[in-house]
């Protein structure tokens, strides 16, 4: 009996602790997630009734069909910011370079190297929406200081926000100057963590600078690469916050990427079960994506 | 022969001085060429916040006249007429709720997750692992649905709520933290007589203040910056917080770059403060969320 009891009364301590949390998160975060898959199977608009539709919404997003003798999708715009969404995680190799270098160059027994440290890290500290539009004053055509800049050097730059050609790019490096603070940060940890001794084995054996660098530090910054990667491909899958304040989008939607759109259907168009089939979606190629790299990566990292 | 060869040992180590003094030169001369990058944007934003309309659009790293005005009007919000008093608080109130909220209610979880027994435990906690993938996206769409039904579009609780209970990461990171806590000195409270609740206050909470650190950082700047469910759920000028906010006075000062400058340092200073003194904290917090996973 008192054994019973006894269970019982632990039962309830454990439920006890974790019902606040689990209230929330099922009401705002697992609940949501099945509502949000039956909406995708539906045709809503916030006010009407809703409709079941079936697999309309999937095949409308993800389905071609034959105009005029050629193969075309049902939804182009779906591909086309599929494809801009892909082109901006081009920033994510970038980026990483960039933390690595500037990890390897702190990595250094130097004074003052604390000062660096603090001025690499300031633009990832600061809101996103003042940096975007600072970047924005920075890429103005005319009296931007980057063509400015360029203009030293006789060089007359575009429009780069305006140009459907250079808008991507300029995000890029917008986003690789707010970032690169943080994966250096990283990088600089696990720099950090490598022994000495490895390196004066090396050395011993005759290795220089580069050969210990591609033998030792790289190797074992696996994991850190493996973190890195990771996180950047689930973020970049759903970049928003930049278009949006940067480009709007524009020009001629080259700068909209899925959740831009996912935006516009859910939030301006108010077509809750497309979106929710968008999401949906996005979702599942985050999880394939996510997956694939643990099976192609994960294998490979080395741990010390 | 014993004099000849101090001298090219001597000669060697002089060399290898210099070897030594060029790489630290040349080290210097890329931090700091790396550093420039990083500033002059801040820079730029600075000296643009402080001219008139008329020089604005003329290339100068000093301004003629020093137009302190512009502060004035960007923090009085100009023709929208909220002030930035107004945003910060709106920030300030939404970020404290949301952060203590979420700290207590994680903290708890994870005490449940990591020191206690009960019915699916695990079962439970791999269901909050598996929505840390999930993207906001997919959530967004049926809370604003509901939310929309019950009223609560434009309204602060419809910003607050949602952060306050459950966070499936917050959740991890502490339970993960917890677990590395000797039970030891659990079992020694027990036998003095602490109970669960006890336990939880007065030794796994005093223990983990690192981590608590952290996630409050976490938390606080996430909430602090995040943008999208603002901009959805948010309609009214009074309501915004400083992001959203910031992001509308695009649309009020199209190309009054002085004023959306001045604006967007009074967003950053505060921040960069905080920072500039609180140092430590963002940078353990990285190493630590970073690399625990």
């Amino acid at each position: 009996m008192s054994r019973i009891n006894k269970k019982l009364r632990e039962n309830l301590t454990g439920f006890g602790f974790l019902a606040p949390n689990a209230l929330g998160f099922m009401i705002f975060g697992f609940l949501p997630i099945f509502a949000s898959l039956l909406l995708s199977f539906t045709e809503w608009e916030l006010l009407t009734p809703i409709k079941w539709v079936g697999l309309r919404n999937f095949i409308q997003i993800l389905g071609f069909h034959k105009e005029a003798g050629r193969i075309v999708p049902n939804d182009p715009y779906f591909w086309k910011y599929l494809y801009n969404t892909f082109y901006f995680m081009l920033g994510i190799p970038l980026g990483m370079a960039v933390s690595l270098i500037l990890a390897l160059l702190m990595n250094q027994k130097l004074k003052g190297i604390l000062v660096f440290r603090t001025i690499y890290f300031m633009p990832v500290v600061s809101s996103m929406v003042a940096c975007a539009l600072l970047w924005r004053w920075i890429y103005h055509p005319e009296v931007g200081l980057l063509n400015m800049f360029l203009l030293l050097f006789h060089i007359h730059g575009p429009d780069w926000l305006g140009s459907t050609t250079w808008a991507k790019p300029a995000l890029i490096a917008m986003g690789i100057w707010k970032g690169a603070g943080y994966n250096m940060l990283l990088y600089l940890a696990a720099l950090q963590g490598i022994p000495e001794e490895l390196y004066e084995a090396a050395r011993v054996d005759g290795a220089n600078r580069i050969q210990q660098f591609w033998h030792i530090t790289w190797p074992l910054l696996g994991p850190t690469n493996f973190f890195i990667i990771i996180m950047g491909v689930i973020g970049g899958f759903q970049s928003f916050d930049v278009q949006y304040i940067m480009t709007g989008g524009g020009p001629a939607n080259s700068t909209k990427t899925i959740v831009f759109y996912i935006y516009e259907k859910a939030f301006s168009m108010f077509q809750m079960g497309y979106a929710a089939a968008l999401a949906w979606i996005l979702a599942a190629m985050i999880f394939v994506f996510t997956l694939l790299q643990w099976k192609m990566m994960g294998k490979k990292v080395h741990y010390v | 022969m014993y004099k000849a060869k101090t001298f090219s040992l001597a000669q060697s180590k002089r060399r290898r001085f210099i070897m030594e003094s060029i790489r630290k030169a040349v080290l210097y001369i890329l931090l700091t060429a790396v550093g420039i990058f990083m500033l002059v944007p801040f820079m730029w934003m600075v000296t643009t916040s402080l001219k008139d309309a008329g020089s604005v659009f003329v290339f100068s790293w000093i301004p003629k006249q020093f137009e302190w005005r512009n502060y004035i009007t960007a923090w009085r919000g100009g023709p929208t007429g909220v002030s930035f008093t107004r945003f910060f608080l709106n920030s300030i109130f939404v970020s404290v709720f949301v952060t203590f909220g979420q700290i207590f209610t994680c903290s708890l979880a994870a005490f449940a997750f990591a020191r206690l027994k009960f019915w699916g435990r695990d079962k439970i906690f791999l269901a909050y692992l598996s929505t840390m993938m999930i993207p906001g996206a997919v959530t967004m769409i049926p809370v604003y649905s509901l939310f929309s039904r019950i009223g609560w579009v434009n309204t602060y609780k419809a910003l607050i709520i949602p952060g306050m209970f459950g966070s499936a990461f917050g959740t991890f990171l502490l339970r993960q933290f917890f677990l590395t806590i000797p039970k030891d000195i659990e079992d020694a409270a027990r036998i003095d007589g602490c109970s669960t609740m006890g336990i939880y206050w007065r030794i796994i909470l005093p223990l983990s203040k690192p981590a608590l650190a952290t996630l409050t950082t976490f938390v606080f700047m996430g909430v602090w910056n995040d943008f999208m469910w603002p901009l959805i759920i948010i309609t009214s000028m009074e309501k915004k917080t400083l992001p959203v906010a910031l992001a509308a006075f695009q649309g009020v000062y199209s190309t009054d770059w002085h004023l959306l400058m001045a604006a967007s340092t009074i967003v950053l200073i505060p921040v960069l403060l905080v920072y500039l003194f609180n140092q430590r904290f963002f940078v353990r917090g990285i190493v630590l969320t970073g690399l625990k996973q």
